[in-house]
């Protein structure tokens, strides 16, 4: 079922991953591959056991049962000098500045990356005097991103790092991601934005429950399961008997979305009805579209 | 090695940035000191201290010795029980007490008294002893004894005990909250993903704190004997070993609470678990001669009863390296003890 390009190599393996906390099962018999140089998505609403799944492949949190390979082998202890990471959420030290945070990370590899190429790749040079604690969230995450970055990292793990961000700063980071992906790095990324995961990555598995429900890359998982598009149009415009519409049609929260390959039909039929169609767009579907389609529920719930 | 420079500088700095800490240690502190000295320094206390020997046997029933406490009726007068002769004496050199009395030595007839020949009380008390004693006793000879020494003034004997309750508030709250807070708000978890180990961790953090409070505690210590010239019969040096040894013995205990804790409330209440009763025991503010024994044996349960009387013996009777070995080990041995369960104990996160 898992779709894998033959000749990429894997990285990183995940075998009947498991983690139970009490009468709770986070993560439930999960297995995947993470193919070297990808930018391998864990996409999924809250709660759905993607931070616990990154964390315990980071080698931070220890798995209930099941294994993690990495090149073909356990982890050992130099893991963590072949990886960055970036966590959800993460003080820094109080009264330490920028530049200061770096020098200090730098100091616990045994080889870091010249300061100089990280402040210019995580566009640093505004804030290198400003206490970590005073920076903006996409400062921040730029910092953070830098530090994950410190030690030339094989695989960068990033788990919601756009979480909270004003739209300006996330499609920011987001390039930023392309520019790391462009050095050959090998990303593993949690995200509950379907727009990130469809921009950034190459394959992904979409997590509801502790367990794997897709998996495959943005493009063939939509091809996979649609072969139509949507026709959207507002509820207050959409005032029509919905049985007069010959395809199907599924209620959003903001209006209905008609399922259709025959758009120029559809259209014909609103308009013969006298449909409003001032918010119309015809769109294709997204991955959210396609977690509704495979829970019943949204990814941002 | 760099790593752990690494961490301490950056400790250091979070320590001398935060203007908070900077008050406490260096305006709260000798705030305090001059405060008392200046509290104390008329001779308010109108009452008279009388130390008295009591053999262990007749410490509670020693209605056949009363005849011999000619002071027992006397309001002005407070009576204070020693077990220990040597002990007790040293009080009447420092002038803690105006007239010690033994008169349960084996030989009942003659029973002994000792005064500071440069205590003016005492000799106002001799006389009153002697006069008690014809009106009353006559057949009692009395032996006399007398000691000589430097008065101690109640900040001599109090200083080396705010010094170290700094160093205690220091420790517990520099050490241990910090590593709390750094595991509640991820700081830990953000170095676990590091190569860095543990215990190099735990060492830089221990290590910043110490210098941190030497470098205070010098400073404080100068200044407020520049205002104050306080007594220092020993050597600096010595009082500088026993600042380490006891500064790292709480260092310890404080990395021990924080090997696992990741609640600040919790942290805060187990901090002032641990303070208290070293706040109030360990001999700070007032000696605990008169207190119950019980309490005095809980009292060397206690590291900080250890730092502040090896320090007090140096510098109020020029103690040298071997009379404060016993609590210098003692020192030692808790910190040894604590560290190990600290590192043993510790986690970057709580799961």
């Amino acid at each position: 079922m898992l779709y894998t390009n033959r000749h990429m190599e894997t990285i990183l393996e995940v075998r009947n991953l498991t983690k139970s906390f009490r009468s709770l099962t986070a993560v439930d018999n999960i297995s995947f591959a993470i193919p070297k140089g990808a930018c391998f998505g864990l996409l999924g609403p809250n709660g759905a056991g993607k931070t616990t799944t990154i964390e315990i492949i980071e080698d931070i949190k220890k798995p209930t049962s099941g294994t993690i390979l990495y090149k073909g082998k356990p982890r050992d202890h130099d893991f963590s000098k072949h990886t960055g990471i970036q966590f959800q959420s993460t003080a820094l030290m109080d009264y330490l500045k920028t530049r200061e945070v770096l020098a200090l990370f730098a100091q616990l590899y045994p080889h870091s990356q010249p300061m100089d190429y990280l402040v210019e790749l995580c566009q640093l040079e505004d804030f290198l005097d400003t206490y970590a604690t005073k920076l903006s969230g996409g400062q921040r995450q730029r910092l953070l991103l830098a530090v994950a970055l410190i030690n030339d990292p094989e695989v960068l793990f990033l788990d919601e790092p756009t979480t909270g961000l004003d739209p300006q700063s996330r499609r920011n980071f987001w390039s930023l991601i392309h520019e790391i992906k462009a050095r050959g790095k090998t990303v593993l990324l949690t995200t509950h934005y379907m727009e990130e995961a469809e921009l950034l990555c190459d394959q992904l598995v979409i997590m509801d429950k502790g367990k794997i429900i897709a998996d495959g890359s943005p493009q063939h998982l939509l091809k996979e399961h649609f072969d139509h598009s949507y026709v959207c149009i507002d509820n207050q415009d959409f005032n029509c008997d919905q049985n007069a519409i010959s395809s199907p049609i599924e209620l959003r929260e903001d209006g209905v979305a008609i399922a259709t390959n025959t758009i120029e039909q559809t259209l014909s039929e609103l308009v013969s009805l006298n449909v409003n169609l001032r918010s119309l767009r015809v769109r294709s579907p997204s991955l959210d579209d396609l977690f509704l389609k495979l829970t019943g529920h949204h990814l941002r719930e | 090695m760099k790593e752990i420079f690494a961490l301490w500088m950056a400790r250091n700095r979070e320590y001398y940035r935060d203007k908070g800490s900077l008050f406490w240690s260096f305006v709260a502190t000798p705030f305090i000191v001059i405060v008392l000295a200046l509290a104390f320094s008329s001779e308010s206390q109108h009452i008279f201290r009388v130390g008295q020997i009591a053999q262990e046997s007749t410490f509670q029933t020693s209605s056949a010795h009363t005849e011999k406490e000619p002071f027992s009726t006397d309001p002005t007068v407070e009576i204070i029980n020693y077990n220990d002769l040597q002990h007790a004496i040293r009080r009447v050199q420092f002038h803690q007490l105006d007239l010690l009395l033994d008169t349960n030595s084996t030989d009942i007839q003659t029973p002994r008294y000792w005064i500071n020949s440069e205590s003016a009380k005492g000799h106002l008390l001799e006389k009153l002893l002697i006069q008690n004693t014809e009106n009353q006793y006559r057949d009692t000879q009395w032996q006399r004894k007398e000691i000589i020494g430097k008065k101690v003034r109640y900040i001599d004997w109090v200083i080396p005990g705010i010094l170290a309750m700094n160093m205690m508030f220091s420790g517990l709250w520099g050490i241990g909250y910090v590593i709390v807070r750094y595991r509640k708000n991820g700081v830990l978890k953000r170095l676990q993903a590091t190569p860095l180990s543990a215990w190099k961790f735990l060492l830089s953090q221990a290590l910043s704190r110490l210098s941190i409070m030497l470098i205070v505690t010098i400073l404080v210590y100068v200044v407020c004997n520049l205002f104050i010239g306080f007594m220092m019969e020993g050597s600096h040096s010595l009082l500088l070993l026993i600042a380490i040894v006891g500064n790292l013995s709480i260092i310890s205990i404080s990395l021990l609470m924080a090997a696992r804790t990741a609640s600040e409330e919790l942290a805060n209440g187990l901090l002032n678990l641990i303070s208290f009763p070293m706040l109030l025991l360990s001999e700070l503010w007032f000696s605990l001669d008169d207190a119950p024994e019980w309490l005095q044996s809980l009292s060397q349960l206690l590291p900080l009863t250890h730092l502040v009387k090896a320090a007090r013996e140096v510098m109020l009777e020029g103690a040298g390296i071997s009379d404060v070995m016993p609590h210098l080990l003692i020192l030692v041995l808790m910190t040894v003890v604590f560290i190990t369960l600290a590192g043993t104990l510790f986690r970057w996160h709580s799961d």
